[in-house]
């Protein structure tokens, strides 16, 4: 009873939203603007890694880019035009979304969902359509097999194996420096994430000749995890690790400095990078380790720091904050390149072409982004970038972490 | 020791649990609204402290004062204004929760909405009453030590006043049949809307208390809904003495099975503790037999 009166309330809100769409639709036919509409959670228990990530990239690049006077198209600027919905976390209304943008609204362009579940749930659905996938906030291991699959999808967080190299790549090169011992505690959060991070993790780990010697999965939602991190200290590793999700990853870290644990290394998931992270523990943020990471020093960083802040009145996270703007100025310079709004020409655009972006020049191969960051360490109240160390403004990290204040 | 290490972390989280659950326990049993906004109003109370720690430095044990009589005072106006004609209008006790559902789904949005406008989509979470303290050889954090307490406290509280005053004997006539209790004089109306109001009181008071230790945004409110009402449900609805004991024992199984088995089964415990409580004792651990 309860899921139909939410249908309902929804069917009119959607009603609402189609007839918006309707008298933004009569003004299309002279093409006197670029409608680019998206899907988002704003409710549900993504809303939180939306609001951070996704939400206020999208308000700010919309804002620079009609600023500037819109995408240029042959010898004009267009402004841009947004059609938004909420997904409200759910697969089912994120490909009805869609699918309503495409067939009612008919929107130009559409910008993906947040987090990997929901991109992977629309992505058939954006290739049927033949609409570009920019699936900026996933990070799965099909990656590669799915934009094989898909020719309009790029993958822009790299693929869970990539993430765990990066630190297994990392910890073993702190190991040869003799700065740790050869053990790990790992925990994990049981959903997809987790499991495919945890799992490319073991086999990582054993490469870079590391041994896990307490290795568990807790149930996303776990409102306390003290039982988790009192096994870990007992298993006295010099690295803990956790493939965690934001309210989990807050939590372990409260926990951490309760317990008194100081590990060498202490690495937590998803969230570190959030500016939350910095917020709520200060210096004792200083020398933890988590999923991501920035080059902060760039001056085109540091100047969409600023106006990222200015815009929507909060700092972006430090992971894929960066790279979804990126995406989207490769988007415009894409459509600006092919000349109109030809939607297999701009996503072939996007996967051959190279592209000037705040995080550098980015090319992509094979529809995937080769440059990301797996590991970022907070050092200074800036959480800087430390792997993978072949990329440019790799830093060094500091070992072991300070002990907690 | 590991028994004292699993039983003093399982109770205050168990303390946690039983303290989201008092309100609606009273709201539920007594009121006999199925208040589905429980967990909003819960958000709402947790965001109301955070502004007031952050923006005028007020400490959240002050913003418990703040908070209980605010959200009793508005608990109380929404059953006035809103509960009040459909408890009247509806002809038994079925038809009263379904409506009852359906307006408090209703307000949940308006809630939600409310807090969506205001504070976004992000996750907030500060520091407060962050410090270790170590009892019995296990390290416990403060500010969950003070959940367990007001929990413990305020359950029994409840609980000694329901079975020995006069004004709780009334209480527990209109939960029992509202109908019979008309018959000897009380004022149904009035004390359903008093318990209703006290159990929003309460919610507030889990909000403030759960807001020091855990990170939350608008969208969590649910969470606190499913929570609560497993452990209502499990105690005997309306039994404040139930919904404490039911608490307690969730935390202590979800810590023995994170500590002993694995700590990925820790849900999958919850609901075979519940299904099986269910199972044994329809009607809740303190529950009585249904009439």
């Amino acid at each position: 009873m309860t899921s139909t009166n939410r249908r309902q309330l929804l069917r009119i809100a959607g009603a609402a939203a189609i007839a918006a769409g309707f008298g933004a639709t009569a003004a299309q036919a002279e093409t006197d603007k670029i409608r680019i509409g998206y899907a988002i959670s704003k409710t549900g228990p993504y809303a939180g890694g939306a609001g951070i990530t996704t939400l206020p990239n999208y308000q700010l690049w919309v804002k620079d880019v009609n600023a500037a006077g819109g995408i240029k198209l042959g010898d004009k600027k267009l402004p841009v035009e947004i059609v938004e919905y909420d997904d409200r976390s759910s697969s089912e209304e994120a490909v009805k979304a869609i699918e309503r943008l495409a067939n009612q609204d008919k929107v130009d362009f559409i910008l993906s969902p947040w987090g990997t579940g929901l991109n992977l749930a629309v992505g058939p659905t954006l290739n049927k359509l033949g609409y570009p996938h920019l699936a900026v906030t996933s990070v799965t291991d099909k990656a590669p097999e799915l934009a094989k699959r898909w020719a309009n999808a790029t993958f822009w967080l790299g693929t869970s194996a990539q993430i765990s190299n990066g630190l297994a790549e990392l910890l073993g090169k702190l190991k040869s420096e003799g700065k740790i011992g050869g053990t790990v505690a790992m925990v994990s959060v049981a959903d997809q994430f987790g499991i495919e991070l945890a799992a490319a993790g073991r086999e990582a780990f054993k490469k870079a000749g590391l041994t896990v010697a307490y290795d568990k999965t807790y149930p996303m939602g776990s409102q306390d995890l003290q039982p988790l991190l009192k096994d870990a200290i007992a298993a006295n590793a010099d690295a803990f690790i956790a493939f965690s999700y934001p309210p989990d990853t807050i939590g372990l870290t409260e926990q951490a400095q309760l317990l008194k644990y100081n590990p060498k290394v202490f690495y937590v998931g998803v969230g570190t990078a959030f500016p939350l992270f910095k917020g709520k523990f200060a210096a004792n943020s200083d020398g933890v380790m988590g999923i991501g990471g920035w080059n902060a020093d760039s001056p085109p960083l540091k100047d969409y720091l600023a106006r990222h802040k200015a815009a929507t009145g909060q700092e972006p996270d430090r992971w894929a904050s960066s790279i979804t703007y990126a995406s989207l100025q490769v988007l415009q310079q894409a459509i600006e390149k092919v000349g109109k709004v030809d939607r297999a020409a701009v996503a072939k655009e996007i996967r051959e072409g190279s592209f000037d972006t705040i995080i550098g020049k980015v090319k992509l191969k094979d529809g995937l982004l080769q440059e990301v960051w797996s590991v970022g360490q907070w050092q200074n109240g800036e959480f800087y970038a430390l792997a993978p160390a072949s990329l440019p403004g790799a830093r060094a990290a500091v070992v072991p972490k300070p002990e907690w204040k | 020791m590991l028994l004292f290490d699993i039983l003093l972390p399982g109770l205050v989280l168990g303390g946690m649990y039983a303290l989201i659950a008092l309100g609606l326990t009273l709201q539920y049993g007594v009121a006999r609204i199925m208040n589905l906004s429980y967990g909003e109003s819960l958000v709402a109370a947790a965001f109301g402290t955070l502004s007031l720690y952050s923006g005028l430095k007020l400490s959240p044990l002050l913003a418990l004062v703040l908070a209980i009589p605010a959200a009793a005072l508005l608990n109380w106006l929404l059953y006035r204004l809103l509960l009040q004609r459909l408890i009247r209008r509806s002809k038994d006790r079925g038809a009263q929760e379904v409506d009852s559902i359906l307006v408090t789904f209703g307000v949940l949005f308006v809630i939600q909405g409310v807090m969506l406008v205001a504070f976004g989509g992000q996750y907030y979470s500060y520091s407060y009453l962050s410090i270790p303290v170590t009892v019995l050889g296990s390290t416990l954090a403060v500010n969950r030590l003070v959940a367990l307490a007001f929990a413990a406290l305020i359950g029994t509280a409840v609980y000694l006043a329901l079975t020995r005053t006069r004004l709780g004997t009334a209480v527990r006539a209109v939960a029992v049949d509202p109908n019979a209790a008309q018959l000897v004089g009380i004022d149904v109306g009035q004390l359903a809307g008093l318990a209703f109001a006290f159990g929003g009181g309460l919610v507030a008071a889990g909000g403030v208390l759960v807001s020091m230790f855990l990170t939350f945004n608008a969208s969590m409110g649910v969470v606190f809904t499913m929570k609560a009402l497993v452990v209502v449900i499990m105690g005997g609805v309306g039994n404040v003495m139930g919904a404490l004991v039911a608490g307690l024992l969730l935390g202590v199984v979800e810590t023995a099975v994170a500590r002993l088995v694995d700590p990925g089964l820790t849900l999958a415990a919850t609901f075979a503790l519940f299904l099986a409580v269910l199972l044994i004792r329809p009607t809740g651990l303190f529950g009585k037999a249904a009439s």
